[in-house]
């Protein structure tokens, strides 16, 4: 499916907080609720448990999957988050945000789908982003151990390195490129005891089209970013203040990001696809071929396309079988018109999505 | 002429109907306005109300909230707490024979007899709605994969009507032959009791959030499409086959409630944009009661005699309009 976003204006904004058991959502979220911003969040908890707030917005929640049509993960929605968001869009007045914590095994596709899937959840409220807390010092033993931990940090939008005091310098560098080798496009932080800055987690616009500005893997926020992947690691290494897509002609395109961990049964991989001009005609079909016939192994996708005789970008964003897509702004004069497709996902052929891309670039 | 004379209603209006005379506008703030012989507001709940119901007698109004608790309110302006469960939302309400309340949060359902006695009936998914048949002690909880029938007053085993997907708001017809569900999906589901025979109801490009029986049940209309449709349920195979009639036709604007008249084969339909208009099925003639407003239709219901409509939005509009001078 292929639809333009709603109004972001009349929607309310949603935070989802993931993470592993004992990674520290809850004292993230501890954190947002108690520090003096101003915002007024209602907030969906799977557990009242250590949530030490008294909010009347505050609601817990039993996580109900919805199957919806033939039970694929890419049909998937928390029933239970519809049904409160419904319930909540009744106080509209008394809220500016919400937060939505999962459970620690939670598949986050289900939550972030269920703010695209159901129309009158997606009438009142848009996904802002997907916040993944994880623990310095037992990440890299979940991500061996569970599929879910790995999602966690694939679907992300930011990712919290949290209790970075528990580790050694060297163990963090380990960390910090596993996670990268995941997911390159997130947002890293690292934190002890969760305290970050709230504006790096809140009001981020991950979904919105109109927010997509790069897909040049994105670094550490504060420190020395050069040396964070490993030394076989062909990121895109450079300076976000440059703004705009510059310095990539000497690489080569697209490359692999799970190479760390080849034959990895649940390894998820990152695969950036360019271009010049691309075909519209020969585009729309084949994304919409390759969300249907690999959208359970996607887990998230962003584009910025230059359309043939077009002078507005189009950007794409993607959840599973779930796409995305609008025009965004003409083309800037010193920008080069570059068209720039990445999956995160599992089993995904890159030889495959890369040739059938080339494909549609325009004659 | 139609006449429109509005009320001030704070919030997103959950609600509304009559109890005898007085007509009552429950608000998702909280509020409850009585409008009779002058205005008053009760404020049972600590915050949020999210359901209201009138109870079966039509003396009292049924509600629940955030708060956990459920309150039976009188046109007199007093309030009884019937029941409570701590830190739990209670978004499902319903009002059976003899004073007795259904209500739900999560995957509980409990029933609250009058003389305080209360019942439990736990389900493996998510409660949906909850609906009382006509006659009996008998209660239809819609769930996850299907419907589950109880009986409220003794332990007898339920009955377990079983398809596929989430089931929402249910409601049994007059007659008690039939139960009839809105999905997830954009459809409604259907039982025939005596034999379980499934019945599918489907074509809507919304989700159907309300529905109302006409005269003798010979119709269900419902809401989320563009015009009202209205399921036959007379004959042996009810809608079974049959076209639905369509009521209201707007090609911009889907409806979102719809209330049978209580005496005519006439519908209130409410829209997205606030209009409300009466339809005869018989001709589609139509009428227009509101002019569009600030926001969708959320309720509507007529008062027993047909000549008064209350109507609220979710933009916190509300009126009531008067067919006779």
């Amino acid at each position: 499916m292929m639809s333009a976003t709603q109004d972001a204006r009349t929607q309310i904004p949603v935070t989802v907080l993931t993470g592993y058991l004992g990674a520290g959502k809850t004292t993230l979220l501890n954190r947002i609720l108690t520090e003096n911003h101003g915002q007024r969040y209602a907030v969906i908890v799977n557990e009242f448990g250590e949530v030490g707030i008294d909010n009347d917005l505050l609601v817990e929640s039993d996580e109900e999957i919805f199957e919806m049509n033939n039970g694929c993960i890419c049909c998937t929605v928390r029933g239970d988050l519809i049904r409160t968001v419904q319930n909540l869009m009744k106080r509209k007045g008394a809220f500016d945000a919400i937060i939505v914590e999962t459970t620690g095994v939670a598949d986050p596709a289900p939550v972030a789908q269920t703010f695209f899937m159901d129309d009158d959840v997606r009438a009142s409220a848009r996904l802002d982003a997907v916040v993944a807390v994880v623990d310095a010092r037992h990440v890299l033993q979940r991500l061996e151990d569970t599929e879910e931990a790995e999602d966690q940090v694939a679907f992300a939008d930011v990712i919290l390195i949290n209790k970075t005091d528990l580790v050694s310098p060297e163990e963090l560098a380990n960390v910090e490129a596993r996670v990268r080798s995941i997911n390159p496009y997130a947002v890293l932080h690292r934190s002890e005891r969760c305290e970050i800055d709230i504006a790096k987690v809140l009001d981020r616009g991950a979904f919105d089209l109109d927010r997509i500005l790069s897909l040049d893997p994105h670094f550490l926020e504060h420190g020395h970013h050069a040396d964070e992947c490993g030394p076989d690691c062909d990121h895109d290494h450079h300076d976000h203040a440059h703004g705009h897509d510059h310095g990539h002609g000497h690489h080569d395109h697209g490359h692999d990001h799970g190479h760390h961990h080849e034959g990895d049964p649940h390894s998820v991989k990152s695969i950036s696809l360019r271009a010049g001009d691309i075909n519209p005609d020969m585009f729309f079909p084949w994304i919409n071929q390759v969300t249907q016939a690999q959208g359970p192994n996607i887990l998230r996708l962003k584009g910025i396309l230059a359309f043939k005789d077009d002078p507005q970008r189009y950007v794409i964003q993607g959840v599973h079988m779930i796409v995305e897509g609008d025009h965004q702004r003409d083309w800037k004069a010193d920008e080069p018109r570059e068209s720039r497709l990445v999956f995160i996902g599992r089993d995904l052929n890159w030889d495959v999505l890369k040739d059938s891309f080339q494909a549609c670039v325009a004659e | 002429m139609p006449t429109v004379a509005p009320v001030d209603v704070d919030g997103f209006v959950v609600r509304v109907g009559f109890l005898k005379n007085c007509a009552y506008f429950a608000s998702g703030e909280g509020g409850i306005v009585l409008s009779g012989s002058g205005e008053h507001t009760l404020q049972p709940h600590k915050a949020g109300l999210l359901a209201a119901v009138p109870a079966r007698d039509g003396t009292a109004l049924i509600t629940s909230g955030d708060d956990g608790c459920i309150y039976l309110s009188g046109t007199d302006g007093t309030s009884e707490l019937l029941a409570e469960r701590p830190r739990k939302w209670i978004d499902l309400i319903a009002s059976g024979p003899s004073g007795a309340v259904a209500f739900a949060s999560g995957r509980t359902a409990w029933v609250r007899l009058a003389d305080g006695r209360e019942k439990e009936f736990a389900h493996e998914r998510a409660v949906g709605g909850l609906a009382f048949a006509p006659k009996g002690m008998r209660l239809a909880v819609s769930r996850y994969d299907g419907a589950t029938l109880w009986w409220a007053g003794t332990d007898g085993a339920p009955v377990e009507l079983s398809w596929k997907g989430a089931h929402l708001g249910t409601s049994f017809s007059p007659d008690g032959k039939y139960l009839v569900t809105a999905m997830q999906e954009n459809a409604l589901h259907g039982w025939r009791l005596t034999d379980g025979q499934d019945m599918r109801m489907t074509g809507y490009p919304a989700k159907v959030k309300s529905f109302s029986w006409s005269v003798k049940g010979r119709y269900l209309a419902t809401s989320g499409a563009n015009a009202a449709i209205l399921w036959p349920f007379f004959g042996k195979t009810g809608p079974m086959g049959q076209t639905p009639l369509q009521l209201g036709m707007r090609g911009d604007n889907l409806v979102s409630a719809v209330a049978c008249h209580p005496r005519e084969d006439v519908a209130a339909v409410g829209y997205q944009d606030g209009m409300v208009l009466m339809c005869r099925f018989e001709d589609n003639a139509e009428v227009l009661l509101r002019r569009p407003g600030k926001g969708p239709v959320s309720t509507l219901d007529w008062d027993a005699d047909g000549t008064r409509l209350a109507f609220g939005t979710e933009a916190g509009e509300a009126g009531i309009v008067s067919l006779e001078d």
